[in-house]
């Protein structure tokens, strides 16, 4: 742990351009078919890079970081659970879901006016409850058309020919159906044009969070949140590849020039899975210990796709235009955008928590952690599965570790008060004080 | 040098001054709904039983739920480092200190030097604090000291499966309906607490010796209860209630050898 070294901060540059990319992808969808444009709606996770090559107009609304805009409006939060619960839905599903599925009971849009429903659902499976999510849409919305993408071939590093060819076989009977649904004929250049954006703008975003090894920490994982939102957002589209690169170029300029997220660093953490999002203030709570969250395998890996690189340490996965790989053809796009996606940190420990712990741990060895903090999240089975048996490891690997109960969407499981005891308890654990009354 | 160490629990204040490493005096408040009166009562009692005024303290340090709420003090620090400050203090053997208040439980394992190595709270439920031992007194209308001692007169052990509060309390009632003697009931209640906290020990690693401090540490039920649970002996400090405010007076004077 480093001492009581201050050093200098600068807000970010880029930081409103961030903001306002992700307020026009909001507008864009919500005003779509005043334009004429279509609407889809689906996980953050779908293979969002093919519906694009239905037009330069096609417009998606992303479920987890639309779920996680609502759980931040508190009062709007629970007015969906209680819609929901009216409905007669369990409190204890996914939380983003509940939220996600209250906005369209009650036919509310979380950026104003009505909610607008998608023109066709296209989603793909991997958690358990991405396979129910949007079949109770279909439930409730019967006229939209869905159209899912069984994702869960098995961890990365055991891929074979034939649990590839099983995804693109799917992504090619995708296309066929969005035809179908849509009656525009598809382009297969906006398509390829689509998978190399996503390449890029992922790996770009791994490569920030590479930036983030150095002492002080360029980024916070607070800040590191609104940024990281817009690959959940768009990460096909190139306004977000472009904007990744011009952040890349800020943050590599910051650690050039010493400058800090948190101006006392003195204890880096990480956290894990998602966090209660209408309480982020905690992160703020770190910082006047001297505290800095520098991020997580969430904030870096469920967009970010990575590779061991050389020297043995974890970098962004090179794209295939890196490699000299140009694409050619339909299948061959469909190809690259599988194999990138099937490569993402965050499905490989759908399969084991051992394969969790692992990229925790070396997380925690690269960026220099002197600790974790574990959220054990209500709101989040797929995330959060497994997750006491990666507290055991990372004891086991030498790192203190805190958890804390609560739940990303659903305030009513967060208990604020006792979180902050707690944090109090784990920063005394790694011997900090308050440095800020 | 003289500290003192104030513990503001969820229903008790607790204060403890100390003269270097002898108490020189300790009292207690109930907390009630004016903490700030309550605080002042306990900590006028304290100073007064030692013969000091507050300008004698050369450090205070605030420990417990609402330690917030205490005005001047030098520093505040959480339960969990008061707990192992203080019971490591008694006890320099000691690795586990398992502290059950009213509101919480806890588990902590200490280093040789008394800092917090692990630890572990029961998360948002009565069911492994004093507040349940109290509930169900109620519902079997005795005070919570007979409830103790009760206990210990069992001749059968009674399974207790619920885990809230509320359903422990209607399981508590069907007992009674179904003629099942007190003194088993009352062993079933303890038998349940300690289930709960020694999962939170072995969350954190159960190492010996075992500290059992807290106002529920003076109940003989929960004690007889936490040693067949943990299947060991436990050591109980006299005035185990005062370990959190005796921990907080020891890092005060802590605090005041840092700055000196």
């Amino acid at each position: 742990m480093a001492g009581t070294t201050r050093y200098p901060t600068a807000p970010l540059k880029c930081w409103d351009k961030a903001k306002e990319l992700r307020k026009t992808y909001y507008e864009e969808y919500r005003t779509a078919h005043e334009r004429g444009a279509l609407r889809w709606g689906g996980g953050a996770w779908s293979l969002g890079a093919i519906p694009a090559g239905l037009g330069r107009d096609v417009c998606s609304l992303t479920s987890e970081p639309y779920a996680a805009s609502i759980a931040w409006d508190r009062k709007f939060s629970i007015e969906c659970m209680e819609a929901v619960e009216k409905r007669g839905y369990a409190r204890d599903l996914c939380s983003y879901m509940r939220n996600y599925w209250g906005s369209l009971l009650l036919d509310r849009y979380a950026f104003g006016g009505t909610f607008p429903k998608p023109d066709f659902i296209w989603q793909d499976h991997i958690c358990c409850s991405h396979a129910k999510w949007y079949q109770v849409v279909t439930d409730l919305e019967p006229e939209i058309p869905h159209f899912s993408i069984d994702v869960s071939v098995g961890p990365y590093r055991e891929l074979t020919e034939n649990r590839l060819a099983y995804v693109v076989a799917q992504m090619h009977e995708g296309i066929a159906w969005l035809e179908k649904v849509t009656g525009r004929s598809y382009d297969d250049g906006l398509l390829i044009e689509a998978v190399e954006n996503e390449c890029r703008s992922t790996s770009l975003w791994a490569e920030v969070c590479t930036l983030n090894k150095a002492v002080p920490a360029p980024l916070d994982e607070k800040s590191m949140y609104s940024l990281y939102v817009l690959g959940t957002l768009m990460k096909h589209d190139r306004r977000v590849a472009d904007f990744y690169a011009e952040l890349r170029d800020e943050v590599a300029d910051r650690v050039t020039r010493g400058i800090a997220a948190c101006g006392n660093e003195r204890c880096r953490v990480m956290s894990d899975t998602q966090p209660p999002w209408a309480f982020l203030d905690l992160f703020r709570y770190l910082e006047d210990f001297g505290c800095v969250s520098v991020g997580s395998l969430y904030t870096f890996g469920l967009i970010g796709v990575w590779e061991v690189k050389e020297d043995g340490a974890w970098g962004p996965r090179a794209t295939p235009k890196e490699k000299g790989i140009t694409l050619t053809d339909r299948d061959h796009a469909l190809r690259i955008l599988a194999d990138w996606n099937l490569s993402k940190p965050e499905w490989q420990h759908f399969y084991s928590p051992h394969l969790k712990s692992e990229m925790m741990i070396r997380i925690a060895r690269e960026w220099s952690l002197d600790g974790v903090m574990v959220h054990y999240n209500r709101g989040c089975e797929g995330l959060t599965i497994g997750i006491a048996e990666n507290r055991l490891a990372l004891l086991e690997a030498g790192f203190p570790v805190m958890t804390f109960e609560g739940n990303m969407g659903d305030e009513r499981e967060f208990d604020r008060g006792r979180t902050l005891a707690r944090i109090d308890a784990f920063m005394e654990r790694l011997g900090l004080r308050r440095i800020v009354a | 040098m003289i500290t003192a160490g104030v513990d503001v629990g969820a229903k008790t204040i607790k204060v403890v001054v100390l003269d270097g490493e002898t108490t020189r005096a300790r009292a207690v408040a109930l907390g009630g709904l004016d903490t700030r009166s309550a605080l002042a009562q306990a900590f006028g009692e304290a100073l007064q039983a030692a013969g000091l005024g507050r300008s004698d303290l050369s450090g205070v340090v605030a420990t417990g739920a609402g330690r917030k709420l205490v005005e001047g003090a030098d520093d505040l620090v959480s339960e969990v480092s008061a707990a192992a400050r203080g019971a490591t203090f008694l006890f320099p053997t000691a690795r586990t200190a398992i502290d059950v208040g009213a509101e919480e439980g806890r588990a902590v394992r200490c280093t040789e030097g008394g800092k917090v190595d692990d630890s572990a709270v029961n998360e948002k439920c009565a069911a492994g604090a004093g507040t349940f031992a109290e509930a169900m007194a109620r519902a079997l209308q005795v005070d919570v000291e007979e409830l103790g001692r009760m206990s210990l007169r069992s001749t059968m052990a009674v399974p207790m499966n619920a885990q809230c509060t509320v359903f422990a309390e209607s399981e508590v009632i069907s007992l009674l309906h179904a003629k099942t003697p007190k003194e088993d009931i009352s062993r079933a209640v303890h038998d349940a607490i300690a289930s709960r906290i020694t999962s939170m020990v072995r969350k954190v690693g159960f190492q010996k010796d075992v500290v059992l401090i807290g106002g529920m540490a003076k109940n003989p039920g929960f004690v007889d209860a936490m040693k067949r649970s943990l299947e060991s002996e436990v050591l109980v400090p006299d005035g185990p209630e005062f370990i959190g405010a005796l921990g907080a007076a020891l890092l005060a004077a802590d605090r005041v050898e840092e700055r000196a």
